[in-house]
């Protein structure tokens, strides 16, 4: 009794500590980045640098207008969900009341992988399948735009939504289902009546996840936007994402100078993005999601 | 006794055989349903009791490689000929489940559910029969103040007379419930046997029950199922006094089961 009291004991310590220390460190990151990313408040005003229209970091005195990089975040994100989530949700519509389940049992984990795809190798496709057929076809400057980076994002959000919708579908109790048909709904009405308004809460968050993977992906979109740091007025107009930014910029610049402050404050309005959200998912889930027996 | 008059018959089954994929789950069932009363179906677990209840309103057309031979006949028209219509069927032939199986949406809506499928809009007409449902699944005094609540805020007795209602506002004329007790504590479940004794006026009820004292108490008719054959049927007093078979004997008497 006293052994187990204290192998116990010992196995609680060693869990907390541990815990302890991952949530630590994700407080230290914060922390770091609040302290590194809040000066570049003394080189210029907040106003100045969240509504500023130039970003030009290098020159003398430089500028530090974050709009069009925020913009082209706020754009390529968008552009991409409009692209990549309808299409999931068709996906997960498809995997969940459509194919037959030996299909679904093969289809399902091959979107899952796609989801691991590095995303690299999508941008190596953006730049040289996407953009020159963007450059031909529309008769473009560049088929480096949003545009192109939209449609690899796209690439990458329809595995995550399209896989995590698929579950909350499919995750509707079958005697619910039952219970339409019993009352004389069709397939399509027990679906469209029960099965989609039940399952919607969990489609949400799923597409609000596919979202936030379209925020902070970097890769892709460093190699297929553009990277010009202009607001974007068509689609295919080049654009630079706060995170393309960051990737770019942060080798280049002296630790402690006010652009080396402005891109940890890039930074800090990213997590921001994500963090809103993370929140926004977090309430559907404490709100919406129906607490199946 | 209803159970007398022939022409009281609600429901006919003929030389009734279900198979699951080759297996018989029933063979060859016969028996009448009578109008107005309630028939409780027991046996052990596997003996088909439930399976015979989803023939009678064809819910077993879903489960891949079922294939049902024989006739059951609703007022004298076989449910399983090739122009029934299964949504008419259904709207006439409504059912309860094992657990309360409320849609995730208000109250109101569970129960306006079925209404508006088959085409009720009228908000008014729609109303009075959420209150007449209600009423009849004797829910109305503990729901009026809440119908746009979430269904899923009830108690799970609640759920299930709010089911039994969702079944009702439809207007069936046979009411199929399929161990509609066996996930409730004993309170919920005298509520509900109330309930059916009470509903009888109106419907036709085929009960599927584990509790051989619920089938005493609530129904007219008991049919005793055992590996997938009716071995006998009869009225609730007979079979639970002197059985015909030795096996319903057995059964009864605890002997099995």
């Amino acid at each position: 009794m006293k052994d187990l009291k204290a192998t116990d004991f010992i196995a609680k310590i060693t869990i907390s500590t541990i815990a302890m220390i991952g949530i630590f460190i994700l407080i230290f990151i914060l922390f770091f980045l609040a302290k590194e990313g809040i000066p570049i408040l003394k080189s210029t005003t907040l106003k100045d640098l969240l509504f500023g229209l130039y970003w030009y970091p290098t020159y003398s005195p430089p500028e530090f207008g974050m709009l069009p990089l925020i913009a082209g975040s706020l754009a390529v994100t968008l552009l991409s969900s409009l692209i990549a989530l309808p299409i999931s949700i068709l996906v997960s519509l498809f995997l969940s009341e459509v194919c037959p389940k030996t299909l679904r049992n093969i289809l399902k984990p091959t979107l899952e992988i796609l989801g691991f795809l590095p995303s690299v190798v999508l941008g190596f496709l953006g730049m040289v399948i996407i953009a020159p057929w963007l450059q031909n076809s529309f008769d473009l400057l560049t088929g480096l735009n949003l545009f192109n980076a939209s449609i690899l994002l796209g690439l990458l959000i329809i595995p995550i939504t399209g896989s995590l919708a698929d579950d909350a579908i499919s995750s509707v109790p079958t005697d619910i289902r039952a219970a339409a048909f019993a009352l004389g709904a069709t397939r399509e009405e027990t679906i469209s009546k029960v099965v989609l308004p039940a399952a919607l809460p969990g489609i949400l968050q799923a597409c609000l996840l596919g979202m936030m993977r379209g925020v902070g992906e970097t890769m892709v979109v460093l190699m297929a936007a553009g990277g010009a740091a202009i607001i974007p007025e068509s689609l295919f107009d080049p654009v630079r994402p706060l995170t393309s930014t960051i990737a770019a910029e942060m080798g280049e610049t002296p630790v402690g100078s006010p652009h080396y402050h402005a891109l940890f404050f890039a930074g800090l309005l990213l997590l921001l993005m994500t963090l809103i959200l993370n929140l926004t998912a977090i309430w559907i889930e404490k709100r919406w999601r129906w607490q199946w027996r | 006794m209803v159970i007398d008059s022939m022409n009281n018959v609600k429901i006919k089954v003929e030389n009734l055989s279900l198979y699951y994929g080759d297996s018989p789950a029933l063979k060859n069932i016969n028996m009448h349903i009578y109008n107005q009363s309630v028939t409780a179906l027991i046996g052990p677990s596997g003996c088909g009791k439930s399976s015979f209840l989803r023939c009678l309103n064809r819910m077993n057309d879903f489960i891949p490689n079922t294939r049902v031979e024989g006739n059951v006949y609703l007022d004298g028209l076989n449910i399983y000929s090739s122009n029934v219509e299964l949504i008419e069927l259904r709207k006439k032939v409504g059912m309860v489940f094992q657990r309360p199986n409320p849609f995730p949406m208000s109250i109101y809506d569970n129960v306006a559910f079925g209404p508006r499928l088959h085409g009720i809009k009228d908000r008014e007409k729609l109303d009075e029969i959420v209150e007449s449902s209600l009423r009849s699944a004797a829910l109305w005094d503990e729901v009026k103040g809440i119908l746009t609540r979430s269904a899923l805020s009830l108690s799970g007795g609640q759920q299930q007379r709010l089911c039994v209602a969702r079944a009702i506002a439809v207007k069936p004329e046979v009411l199929l419930m399929d161990e509609p007790t066996s996930a409730l504590d004993p309170l919920a479940t005298a509520r509900i046997e109330q309930l059916i004794r009470n509903l009888k006026k109106y419907f036709t009820i085929v009960i599927v029950t584990h509790n051989m004292q619920q089938a005493a108490r609530i129904s007219d008719v008991t049919a005793f199922f055992l590996m997938g054959e009716l071995i006998e049927v009869e009225p609730t007093e007979k079979i639970f006094t002197a059985p015909e078979d030795q096996r319903t004997a057995d059964y009864i008497t605890g002997r099995f089961g």
